[in-house]
């Protein structure tokens, strides 16, 4: 009888825990849908223009990153290894090398009045 | 419950599994760390992508090239093949019946594969209008980045495919299992490119 009650309560805990991956999932795939939709369609219908656009298209962008990351990947701060670590350090070394790459490359191409990186 | 520790990213097996989940710690972490690697040479092939941006040499400018619609369509499909590939993780992890794992992971390899249709119409309608790589340092750095994630999603798509196999002929042991695993951060990271691509290329290509 106990063995019996025990497995039930198992079961229930299981069939809870699924419900709670799927609606992360359902989450993210809401969250990454609208993301999408809203820089679409400020390209599309030419709501912004200019910096400002680059800088919106930019920072949605970042976020839905973060919502795959969070949703999708299952990235969160009680991860056993380093692996959030290993992501910002990724990230870290991206932006060295990533904007150093353009900076330095949109200043020779302006000194030597090529068409400039805007 | 809720509060156990995340052994490694992605879905976790849970202890339901057994010495599996254990197991998986370790091969997932290596895996994360060859992902972290291919990151940062997509985020430096972008870097060439924006210096190059306005090298156009006379030839077609991103404006006369891209085409919102099909890129629109794209980005859909590989979001909704995200979404489906977790349902096919949550039905590993679940321990739901081998047909319904199978089923999602080949509705997920049908859209990986309308995508890379997508792509390949994309790339003939740019070579119709002179926009071939070797016209402009622009469009050297497009084909360079774009088809790189485009390679990535086929091989992806191959990878898949050899899983499905091994799944009808070994079942849902622990090798598949890893394997399924695997793919599936692949895969979410795949999708994460893919908004760089279409924000960092194509929306601002065209704003």
């Amino acid at each position: 009888m106990i063995d019996q009650f025990r497995d039930d309560e198992e079961t229930a805990s299981r069939k809870l825990e699924e419900r709670k991956d799927f609606y992360s999932y359902v989450w993210g795939f809401s969250l990454a849908l609208a993301m999408t939709l809203v820089p679409f369609a400020v390209v599309h219908w030419g709501a912004m223009r200019g910096l400002s656009l680059l800088i919106f298209i930019g920072a949605i962008a970042l976020v839905q990153m973060a919502v795959h990351f969070r949703f999708f990947l299952h990235i969160g701060w009680r991860q056993k290894r380093e692996d959030l670590l290993l992501l910002l350090f990724s990230t870290l070394l991206m932006v060295i090398m990533g904007a150093g790459t353009i900076w330095i490359m949109a200043s020779l191409a302006m000194r030597m009045s090529l068409p400039a990186s805007p | 419950m809720s509060h156990e520790v995340i052994k490694h990213p992605g879905l976790n097996l849970g202890a339901a599994h057994g010495p599996q989940h254990d197991a998986s710690e370790a091969l997932m972490f290596g895996f994360w760390i060859f992902l972290m690697s291919d990151a940062i040479l997509f985020g430096l092939v972008f870097a060439s992508y924006v210096t190059l941006v306005n090298a156009t040499a006379g030839g077609p400018e991103p404006h006369a090239l891209y085409d919102i619609k099909s890129v629109f369509i794209e980005t859909l499909l590989l979001l909704a093949s995200s979404f489906t590939f977790g349902m096919a993780s949550l039905a590993l992890k679940y321990q739901h019946s081998t047909a319904r794992l199978i089923g999602w992971l080949m509705v997920t390899l049908v859209l990986g594969v309308t995508f890379l249709d997508f792509e390949l119409h994309d790339f003939v309608s740019m070579f119709a209008k002179d926009g071939v790589p070797s016209r402009s340092g622009f469009l050297s750095a497009f084909f360079d980045l774009v088809p790189l994630h485009g390679l990535h999603v086929a091989g992806g798509c191959i990878w898949l495919i050899c899983l499905v196999g091994q799944i009808a002929k070994y079942g849902v042991d622990t090798q598949a299992k890893h394997g399924v695993m695997r793919l599936a951060l692949f895969w979410h990271f795949l999708d994460i490119v893919w908004i760089a691509i279409y924000s960092v290329v194509y929306l601002a290509g065209l704003a």
